[in-house]
């Protein structure tokens, strides 16, 4: 028996405008851009929204109703669905109507898709369950399995996420850390027996998600056929394959031209011809199928880059600074207890941000530059920094403000 | 390959980029095994039209020519020097005339050489590439450093110096441009099919050197530095305005202004109208040593170019582990990723990113390691290989 397990990240973060100098203490607009530049946020959910999310959810609408097998999982980070609430709220009924099918599970994740983990573990535990209310909020249905930003994972995360009750959670199957392994099997944790582990089939769920529309590629184009038949050899070999990628995969990275969604409205049915071949969600998973070893990792791992590190996040003096600045803010921004403030210091967590300040692969004008929606890592950390620093005066005024009123407010 | 190649200037007696741009092609040339004749003006303090010489190498020679014929002139500098020269026989009564007289020796040295290209540099040398290709049948390059309508900054063209180029680019054979944004302006302005243009960047070659002391001034300030000549084309009045603009939010800034031009004394007096004067230092021209020191001492390079062909110097300061910002309308913007760009009307964003750049030490670390690393990569061999495939291209060899 194989199980094919998808998961699918959806997120968007909140773009930092271009905030200058001069602006420090006299702008507290740090998200409004307006141009048609890519840091106008609601301009991306609204063309994001109709070129992947909206056309994919109904694909995958349409599967559910003609598969009664076929289950998806989903994680939507809390900055996503706030900006869907804002900007698309069609796009947000849309993931709700999948919900209600009762056949897509949504993970647990930092409801700022943060790196919080790395920095502060009160702001962590803080941020999931953020995350866990908005998504019993919208979606009626509880997490049980957590996936930490862009799959970071250590031992110590791993301890983290099993005293926090949960069931599992994700990580890359990097073969530094499977060696002759298989990620097609269910793990657990070295740090808890029950904390049971899925890793990514990185080869298959690439295909899909970066090589699929590759000409240079000797296995282009892809068909579902084909890919199906790569499933079924995994028949007798291991209980599970976990395909894990950006939603974004389709219709944004791979657009509709390139036949994507064709093929994803083939693949269920072809998969579902070999009568050994299922649908599970992750939780599924996690329960059907018995741990076969531990996962030992000391160093972090994430699904980012070929090193698999932090290193697009923490890799230059830039990037070090400005998120430790940031989490050196926590006690003083909780100390005022203003809501307001909060929300936007949790904003500005987002991993994306640090992502946008990589300087290593910026001359070789690859993923890092296609994704950043900054000239260059400079402008993305410049309009940061003064950010940063508008909010540490806005600190201090609220200080201010509360000893000449004698107020003394610990909030979290 | 013999190349017979018409230049204006050659360092240390160069008064600019264009010396510097044709020094390092040329060395970069020769070391690839091209024998180079070298023609240039110079003004000699004797009766006689040119005279060779031979070069460091013996593949290369030079020819004088003995002229008032010198980078960046205009009319009425070329009148200046004509008036002060103590042997006028020769000279062409305006710098047209001697546009004229430097092409008919340029002529007679074709006559005597054997080459096996002609390659130009900038309108000054047009003619004279022109006139040795009508008597060798040889292909002509011409090499556009810069064109009339970045020198005034697109106001108040020289119709004669304009006519020269446009005859010079289109009697060429072959193009080579400093950058997409000179090739750009040529297709644009000049007439030419973009098919006949090469782009060919410049590069750097530039020694490190050490400053044996930190200098007081940086002790208490932080130091932004402008080095070019004083003239519109290189926008030193935006650097002047957004010196004020800095200024109003931080005082430990001393900015520097080293260079000479027509738009020096205008300078220093918008810089004391603007009261300033005490934050803003002028050098006069520096080259040698004291221009290492000059970037060395700098916390970060400004060039806000109105229209800058190439601009070597950022390239320059780089080199020296000096974080730049770069006008965007500039031709080195093109291969630079690690630094600073801006609109050059944009004293605003200007000013942000200079405060910037000196107030998040990361940011300045930073610039400087990945800068630092990425001029490396921007090698003279490199544009010497790309100008030796221009001349394999036009005379067919493959």
């Amino acid at each position: 028996m194989v199980s094919v397990c998808f998961y699918f990240q959806v997120h968007q973060p909140y773009r930092v405008r271009k905030y200058s100098v001069f602006e420090i203490g006299e702008a507290n607009d740090y998200f409004s851009d307006k141009s048609e530049s890519n840091l106008n946020n609601k301009k991306i959910i609204e063309k994001v929204s109709e070129k992947c999310y909206l056309p994919t959810n109904n694909v995958m609408l349409e599967l559910i109703k003609k598969h009664p097998e076929f289950k998806i999982s989903y994680s939507l980070s809390g900055t996503l669905m706030e900006q869907l609430e804002e900007f698309s709220p069609k796009t947000l009924s849309s993931f709700q109507e999948l919900a209600d099918t009762g056949k897509v599970e949504f993970l647990s994740e930092t409801y700022h898709h943060s790196l919080a983990f790395l920095f502060s573990k009160p702001e962590f535990r803080g941020q999931v369950i953020l995350h866990k209310k908005k998504i019993q909020e919208l979606f009626n249905q509880t997490p049980k399995v957590f996936r930490n930003t862009e799959l970071i994972f250590n031992n110590e995360l791993a301890k983290e996420v099993a005293d926090m009750g949960y069931l599992g959670t994700l990580l890359e199957g990097a073969d530094h850390v499977l060696g002759w392994r298989s990620p097609n099997f269910v793990y657990n944790s070295v740090m808890n027996n029950n904390l049971k582990l899925l890793l990514k089939n990185y080869r298959l769920s690439d295909d899909i998600a970066f090589r699929f529309s590759e000409r240079s590629w000797q296995d282009w184009p892809l068909t579902a056929p084909k890919f199906a038949n790569w499933i079924n050899a995994i028949n007798g070999d291991g209980n599970t394959v976990n395909l894990f990628m950006d939603y974004e995969t389709f219709g944004e990275h791979q657009w509709e031209s390139t036949g994507i969604f064709d093929f994803l409205r083939h693949l269920p049915g072809e998969l579902l011809k070999h009568p050994d071949n299922d649908f599970k969600t992750p939780s599924e998973v996690m329960k059907s199928y018995p741990s076969v070893g531990d996962i030992d990792v000391h160093n972090f791992l994430s699904w980012a880059d070929v090193e698999r590190d932090l290193s697009a996040w923490l890799g230059n003096p830039m990037q070090e600074s400005a998120i430790s600045t940031l989490y050196h803010l926590r006690d003083d921004i909780l100390k005022t207890g203003d809501k307001e403030l909060i929300a936007l210091w949790r904003k500005l967590q987002t991993s994306d941000h640090f992502y946008y300040m990589c300087t290593k692969w910026f001359a070789d004008g690859d993923v890092h530059k296609y994704f950043n929606p900054y000239e260059s890592p400079y402008e993305a950390f410049i309009s940061f920094m003064n950010v940063i620093h508008d909010l540490r005066i806005r600190i201090n005024e609220l200080k201010k403000l509360k000893t000449t009123n004698g107020q003394n407010i610990y909030k979290l | 390959m013999k190349v017979l190649m018409f230049g204006w200037e050659f360092p240390p007696y160069n008064s600019g980029g264009l010396g510097t741009a044709c020094q390092g092609l040329t060395k970069a040339l020769s070391a690839k095994g091209a024998q180079i004749t070298f023609v240039l003006p110079k003004k000699v303090d004797l009766n006689l039209d040119y005279l060779k010489l031979v070069f460091g190498d013996k593949n290369s020679s030079v020819y004088v020519v003995n002229s008032l014929l010198k980078a960046y002139l205009n009319h009425e500098t070329y009148y200046q020097e004509f008036s002060i020269n103590p042997h006028p026989t020769n000279y062409g009564l305006s710098l047209m005339e001697e546009v004229e007289r430097y092409g008919r020796i340029a002529e007679e040295i074709a006559r005597q050489e054997e080459f096996d290209v002609i390659h130009a540099h900038d309108w000054l040398t047009f003619k004279a590439g022109i006139a040795a290709k009508k008597v060798s049948g040889k292909k002509l390059v011409v090499h556009v450093h810069a064109t009339e309508f970045d020198r005034t900054g697109g106001q108040g063209n020289n119709q004669l110096v304009y006519d020269i180029e446009r005859q010079g680019m289109h009697e060429a054979d072959m193009i080579i441009a400093v950058s997409n944004f000179t090739k750009n302006k040529i297709v644009e302005h000049y007439g030419v099919s973009p098919a006949k243009i090469r782009v060919v960047h410049n590069s750097v070659d530039f020694e490190n050197y050490e400053l044996s002391k930190i200098p007081k001034l940086r002790e208490h300030n932080k130091i932004v530095l402008y080095l070019g000549r004083l003239t519109i084309q290189k926008g030193p009045d935006y650097f002047i305005y957004a010196a004020k603009k800095v200024l109003e939010k931080y005082k430990n800034v001393i900015f520097v202004v080293a260079g000479s031009g027509d738009m020096e004394k205008f300078l220093i007096n918008k810089t004391a109208e603007l009261g300033i004067s005490d934050h803003v230092l002028f050098t006069g021209f520096l080259r040698g040593e004291d221009l290492f020191k000059a970037y060395k001492m700098a916390d970060l390079y400004v060039m806000p170019s109105v229209s800058e062909p190439f601009g070597i110097t950022p390239l320059e300061s780089m080199m020296t582990g000096t974080p730049t910002i770069i006008s965007k309308q500039s031709g080195v913007s093109e291969i630079l990723t690690h630094c600073l760009k801006v609109d050059f009307w944009d004293v605003n964003e200007m000013s942000n990113k200079i405060i910037c750049a000196l107030k998040y030490k990361e940011l300045h670390e930073t610039l400087k390691e990945n800068g630092f690393k990425e001029v490396q990569k921007i090698k003279w061999e490199n544009s010497a290989d790309k100008t030796l495939g221009v001349y394999n291209e036009l005379l067919g060899v493959k």
